[in-house]
C-alpha cells in the first residue's frame, strides 16, 4: 500500500498521450512509492507500453506531468531521464548485436545514473552477469545466447546504471515453464534488494507473487487500483479482458 | 597502457617512419602516387571515423574538402599558408557544427541526400560568390610546395587522424559510438546523448578534411568549384573506405592503397575506358568481397571458412592471432 506520508518515487498524474485522433493514453494518474513493485496491467493495446515510453522520455506527453522525486521530468530528453535514474527493459529485446555479452552490459553503465569505466566497469559488469544467473563467457557474441539468456542480459544492462527505477516491459513473457519460475525469482530477489519496479506484464501468476498493487489500463484510460487480488475480482477489469459476456 | 597497445603503437611508428622515407627513393613517380595514397589515406580514414561505427554515411567530404581549397586559394595573397590550413580546419568545423546539429537528426537515407545536397549547395554558393565578384570562374594558387614537403605534411596528418582514431576508440566518446551504431534506441535509454556525440565526431572528421583540402590546394594551380566540390572526390573516399572495411581503424588504408594502384593502373593501360573499367571494378568490388579487404583478411586467416561466420566459430588460437593483428579498435 502507498503509504500516505511518504514522498513517492514517481508521480503520473493526469497524463495523456495523443496519436493524431487517438487517445493512446487518457489523463492516467497513478504513484509509485519507493521500494515497491508495481504492476501495471491490461489487455493487448491498452496503452501499458505507452505510459513506460512517456515515464522513460522515448514520447512526450500531450498533456499532464511525470515526477521523479522532486523532479518534473516530462519535459526532458530521454537521454537526460535515463540519466535521473530510471531504466528499462524493452518489449521485444533489444541487443547490441555487434557487440560482446559483457559489452552489452557495460553499455548500461558508463553514460547513465551510476557511471563507471575501466576495470572498476568490467568487475561490476561480470558481477551483473552473475546477479542475473547469465553463465556464458563475457567475450561471447550476444547473437549465441539463447532467448531467456537475452532477457537476462537485457536485466543486467537496465541494471547497470543502478537504476532508482527499474521498467520492466513484458520482460517475462515468452518464456517456458520452467524459466518463467527463474525469471520470477530473478525479480523477487531485486524487489527483496529495495529495487523500485514498475512491472508490464500478462502473466498473472507473476502480477500475483511480485506486485503489491496493481494499476490496470484500458484503452488508455485507468480503470482500477488496488493488490493484484482485489483489481482481478474487479468487474470492469474482468470485462476488459474477457468482454462484456462474461462479466 | 598495456603491452599490447604499446606493441600496436610501436608498430604504427615504424610504419610510419617507414612511409616516411618514400621521398628518397628518388623515384618521382612513386612520390606523386604517395602523396594521392596519403591524401585519401587521411580523408577516408576520417571518414570512417564517424560513419564506420555509426552507418551515418557522409557524402559531404567534397563540401569541407572544397572550402579547405578555396581558403587557401583566396587568402594566400593576404595570409602565410601555414595560418591558412588553421583558418580551413576552423572553417570546416563551424561548417560542421551547424550541419551536424541541423541534419543528425535525421537518419537513414534522408542523411546521405541531405550531405550530398550539402555539398552541391556549397559549391553552387561557391561559384556565384566568385561570379559577383570577379570575372573569373577559378582562382589561381600561385605558390609551389615540393612534392616530398606536401608528402611529409600529408603523413603527419595521416598520424594524427590515427592517433584521434585510436584514442576515440579506447574512450567513453567510442564506447557511444558504437552503441549508437548498434541501436540507437538503446543508446538514448542508456543515457548518451546521440546528437552531441554524432555531432563531435561529425566535426572531427570534416576539421581532417577541409585540413586536406587546404594541404593539397598547392598542387592545383587553378581552383574552380567543379574541381575543389567535385562529388567524384567524395565518392571515390568512400568507396575507398569500403572497399578496405569500416570496422577497423586501419580498414580504409586497406582500400585506398589498392584502389589508388587500381586507378593508376587503369588510367595508365586504359585512358579512353577508365570511368567504364573503373565501374566495373566497383561492381566487382561489392560482388567479391562485400565486408572489404579486412573481412577478406580475415576470412583467409579464418582458412577460408564460411563467409559471414559469426565469431563464436573462431577457435581460440586464431582468436589470439587475430586480437594480435589489430591495430586500435580492439
Amino acid at each position: 500500500m502507498l503509504d500516505a506520508a511518504a514522498k513517492p518515487a514517481l508521480q503520473v498524474s493526469e497524463v495523456s498521450k495523443r496519436f493524431g485522433g487517438l487517445v493512446a493514453v487518457d489523463r492516467v494518474s497513478f504513484a509509485l512509492a519507493e521500494y515497491e513493485v508495481l504492476g501495471l496491467i491490461g489487455p493487448n493495446g491498452s496503452g501499458k507500453t505507452t505510459m513506460l515510453n512517456l515515464i522513460t522520455g522515448a514520447l512526450k506527453l500531450t498533456a499532464g506531468a511525470i515526477r521523479l522525486y522532486d523532479d518534473e521530468i516530462s519535459a526532458q530528453p530521454a537521454n537526460a531521464i535515463a540519466r535521473k535514474g530510471i531504466a528499462r527493459t524493452f518489449q521485444i529485446v533489444r541487443m547490441l548485436p555487434a557487440m560482446t555479452v559483457i559489452e552489452n552490459v557495460a553499455a548500461g553503465g558508463v553514460f547513465g545514473h551510476a557511471r563507471r569505466w575501466g576495470g572498476e566497469l568490467e568487475d561490476y559488469a561480470i558481477g551483473l552477469l552473475r546477479r542475473v544467473g547469465l553463465d556464458v563467457r563475457p567475450d561471447t557474441p550476444v547473437t549465441a545466447l539463447t532467448y531467456i539468456d537475452q532477457k537476462r542480459l537485457e536485466l543486467a544492462r537496465a541494471l547497470a546504471s543502478d537504476p532508482k527505477i527499474l521498467l520492466l516491459d513484458e520482460w517475462l513473457a515468452g518464456l517456458n515453464p520452467t524459466e518463467l519460475r527463474t525469471g520470477i525469482k530473478l525479480v523477487e530477489a531485486l524487489r527483496d534488494e529495495g529495487r523500485t519496479i514498475i512491472i508490464v506484464e500478462h502473466v498473472m501468476d507473476a502480477i500475483r507473487s511480485l506486485c503489491g498493487r496493481c494499476v490496470v489500463m484500458n484503452s488508455g484510460a485507468k480503470i482500477a487500483e488496488g493488490t493484484p487480488k482485489e483489481v482481478l475480482a474487479d468487474s470492469e477489469v474482468i470485462r476488459a479482458y474477457l468482454g462484456a459476456d462474461d462479466a | 597502457m598495456t603491452g599490447r597497445e604499446m606493441r600496436q603503437l610501436a608498430i604504427a611508428a615504424l610504419l610510419f617512419a617507414a612511409a616516411a622515407l618514400l621521398p628518397f627513393s628518388g623515384s618521382g613517380y612513386w612520390l606523386t602516387l604517395g602523396v594521392s595514397i596519403a591524401m585519401f589515406t587521411v580523408l577516408a580514414t576520417s571518414w570512417t571515423l564517424f560513419s564506420g561505427p555509426t552507418n551515418y554515411i557522409s557524402l559531404a567530404t567534397a563540401a569541407f574538402f572544397g572550402i579547405g581549397m578555396y581558403i587557401v586559394a583566396a587568402g594566400l595573397d593576404r595570409l602565410p599558408f601555414p595560418v591558412l590550413i588553421v583558418i580551413a580546419g576552423i572553417a570546416g568545423a563551424i561548417l560542421a557544427l551547424v550541419v551536424g546539429f541541423a541534419t543528425l537528426r535525421i537518419s537513414g537515407v534522408y542523411f546521405v541526400i541531405f550531405t550530398l545536397g550539402l555539398a552541391e549547395l556549397v559549391r553552387q554558393i561557391v561559384a556565384w560568390v566568385q561570379n559577383v565578384m570577379g570575372a573569373s570562374s577559378g582562382l589561381y594558387v600561385l605558390i609551389t610546395l615540393p612534392d616530398p614537403t606536401l608528402y611529409w605534411l600529408l603523413l603527419a596528418l595521416a598520424a594524427i587522424v590515427f592517433l584521434i582514431g585510436w584514442l576515440i576508440g579506447r574512450s567513453r566518446l567510442g564506447f557511444a559510438l558504437r552503441i549508437i551504431g548498434n541501436d540507437e534506441v538503446v543508446a538514448v535509454h542508456v543515457g548518451i546523448n546521440t546528437a552531441r556525440v554524432k555531432v563531435v565526431l561529425f566535426v572531427i572528421s570534416s576539421t581532417f578534411a577541409s585540413i586536406t583540402g587546404a594541404l593539397v590546394a598547392p598542387r592545383w594551380s587553378y581552383v574552380e568549384p567543379s574541381i575543389a566540390f567535385s562529388p567524384f572526390l567524395t565518392f571515390e573516399v568512400v568507396i575507398m573506405a569500403l572497399l578496405g572495411g569500416v570496422h577497423r581503424l586501419w580498414g580504409p588504408l586497406l582500400g585506398v592503397i589498392p584502389f589508388t594502384l587500381l586507378w593508376e593502373f587503369i588510367s595508365a593501360k586504359f585512358p579512353a575506358q577508365t570511368t567504364l573499367l573503373l565501374g566495373v571494378s566497383f561492381l566487382l568490388i561489392v560482388y567479391v568481397i562485400p565486408r572489404g579487404v579486412v573481412g577478406l583478411v580475415e576470412d583467409l586467416l579464418r582458412g577460408g571458412a564460411a563467409r559471414s561466420a559469426a565469431a563464436e566459430r573462431i577457435p581460440g588460437w586464431l582468436k589470439a592471432v587475430l586480437q594480435r593483428l589489430r591495430i586500435g579498435h580492439a
